[in-house]
């Protein structure tokens, strides 16, 4: 065929013709990214996705040891540590990716949020990436308890009961997650399947979701950029973005070597049902702020309890941010939307600040 | 007329009865692999020890004044604590507020729980932090050296 182009060998050619790698290539050639002074926000949503794929890795990897019953969990995982060669690695750096993947993906998400890359028409964008957010935190949740350990128990069972604070559907919510009314062996199997099978697989499904969405629309352009004549250049995705992508993604991987190896996840006491609650519990970084206003909530808020008052007004807030691209017609109109602006750094300093409290303030006072 | 209007219409309602028939099925072939699959995910009920008595593990004695100690009581935790004054008592050790299990706290001379900095006095009263509830109390006999702990008749 005339089409085959020069240069290309035999192989390529046969491919083409049958997989169409030159349509493929014809996309990838066409895409182009905006360059103004918000560009550096576009970085976090690659980097995210670079983090999910080294948690894909050293998932499977830890699979091979990892035993998921009360029994034999901390012991495997003991075992995994001490014994396997480089098993410390592979599970400080699966710790390690897993926070700096959220991170990421704060970043990610409040950057969308202050530069209005939702308004349309890339709503089913943000919805697919805050569902893909509350996947993160349930991939963190679920596998934080996996190691069996103190820590991990007790802040389960907190994380857990707070469910059943959820009005009319919470005791069963409750059985359901814990796969019984306590937190036992039961919880953890529960856990596991939620962890590498579950999750892992509507994850998959939403992120191709996501990036079809991103490949659809091209990246948005904040509309302070547009107001001032819209971006008056852009470079091209293949090779100039992608190749800033991945010097992001090596940096990232330094560092995740560097603090897997200076500061290795460590695996702390086996969890002892029958044991009073360690000083100092706490959960994942990430659920601290809301870990932080249950502490000072009192017992009761008008005629509810603390905590209930507590899961309604995270809940009431996740909803509001879910459906932020409804809500916000300002921007919807090419407007400029200070509210949304005002609220989410109020966010952003209330998360910050109640996750400071949370690591500062005196836990036996 | 007839033979334009006639095979129309038994098109339409043959095409719709098609269209019910089909949904309908795939609405009840969806029902019948979804309703087992849900009634899979509910964990069945674990029979919830009924015993409504323990002898603890443990001597008299060995409590000593201004201490606690974890006991099992049927699957659950509890505490047993001599106060200072000598006396024994008996709680349920599942904090009221979520379910982590309170400790004695021999510096404040009183039950504490280390997640959410709830406080019970030795009653089982809440008297700080955020616990709704006072801890279920239970009835403490001291036979011999044994100690034998009760639910509240």
């Amino acid at each position: 065929m005339s089409t085959v182009e020069r240069g290309r060998g035999r192989l390529w050619t046969w491919l083409d013709e049958r997989v169409g790698l030159g349509d493929i290539e014809r996309l990838a050639r066409h895409k182009q990214v905006p360059v103004h002074r918000h560009g550096l926000w576009y970085y976090f949503g690659g980097m995210t996705l670079f983090l999910f794929s080294v948690q894909v890795v050293t998932g499977i990897l830890l699979l091979l040891y990892y035993r998921p019953s009360a029994e034999e969990a901390y012991e495997s995982v003991q075992f995994l540590m001490a014994e396997v060669q480089f098993g410390w690695l592979i599970r400080s750096i699966h710790s390690w990716s897993a926070n700096l993947m959220i991170f990421a993906l704060f970043v990610h998400l409040f950057s969308v949020l202050l530069l209005k890359a939702y308004r349309p028409p890339r709503e089913v964008t943000w919805l697919s990436g805050m569902a893909l957010f509350g996947l993160a935190l349930g991939f963190g949740f679920t596998g934080y308890l996996l190691p069996w350990n103190e820590l991990a128990f007790f802040a389960t069972k907190v994380g857990t009961e707070i469910t059943g604070a959820v009005p009319v559907a919470g005791g069963f919510l409750l059985r359901l997650l814990r796969g019984g009314p306590d937190v036992t062996g039961a919880t953890l199997t529960r856990f596991y399947g939620i962890h590498v099978a579950i999750l892992p697989a509507i994850a998959t499904t939403l992120l191709g979701l996501h990036l079809y969405m991103v490949q659809r629309h091209g990246m948005s352009v904040p509309p302070s950029v547009e107001a001032a004549g819209g971006p008056r250049r852009t470079m091209p995705f293949v090779p100039n973005f992608l190749l800033r992508d991945v010097v992001g993604w090596l940096s990232a991987l330094a560092v995740l070597a560097a603090l897997a190896a200076f500061l290795p996840t460590e695996l702390g006491r086996k969890a002892d049902p029958f044991a009073p609650a360690p000083i100092g519990i706490k959960p994942e970084w990430y659920f601290m702020f809301m870990f932080q206003t249950l502490k000072y909530l009192p017992a009761h808020i008008w005629k509810i309890e603390g905590e209930v008052a507590g899961i309604l007004g995270f809940g009431l807030g996740g909803l509001l941010l879910l459906l932020l691209p409804f809500l916000d017609r300002r921007a919807a109109r090419g407007q400029r939307s200070t509210l949304v602006s005002w609220l989410g750094l109020g966010l952003i300093v209330y998360v910050l600040v109640l996750t400071y409290l949370g690591y500062t303030a005196n836990p036996t006072k | 007329m007839e033979e334009t209007l006639g095979p129309d219409t038994t098109e339409t309602t043959r095409r719709r009865f098609v269209n019910w028939w089909l949904g309908t099925s795939a609405g009840a072939f969806l029902l019948s692999v979804l309703y087992p699959v849900t009634r899979y995910l509910i964990p069945p009920p674990v029979a919830e020890s009924t015993a409504a008595t323990v002898t603890l593990p443990f001597k008299a004695d060995d409590v000593k004044p201004n201490t606690g100690q974890i006991f099992k009581f049927g699957n659950r935790p509890a505490i047993l604590l001599r106060t200072a004054a000598g006396e024994l008592k008996a709680f349920s050790a599942v904090c009221t507020h979520l379910n982590c299990t309170v400790q004695y706290r021999a510096d404040l001379g009183h039950i504490w729980c280390a997640c959410h900095n709830g406080h019970f006095d030795l009653n089982g009263q809440n008297i700080a932090g955020p616990p709704p509830r006072p801890l279920d109390g239970f009835v403490v006999n001291v036979r011999g050296t044994q100690i034998v702990v009760s639910k509240n008749a």
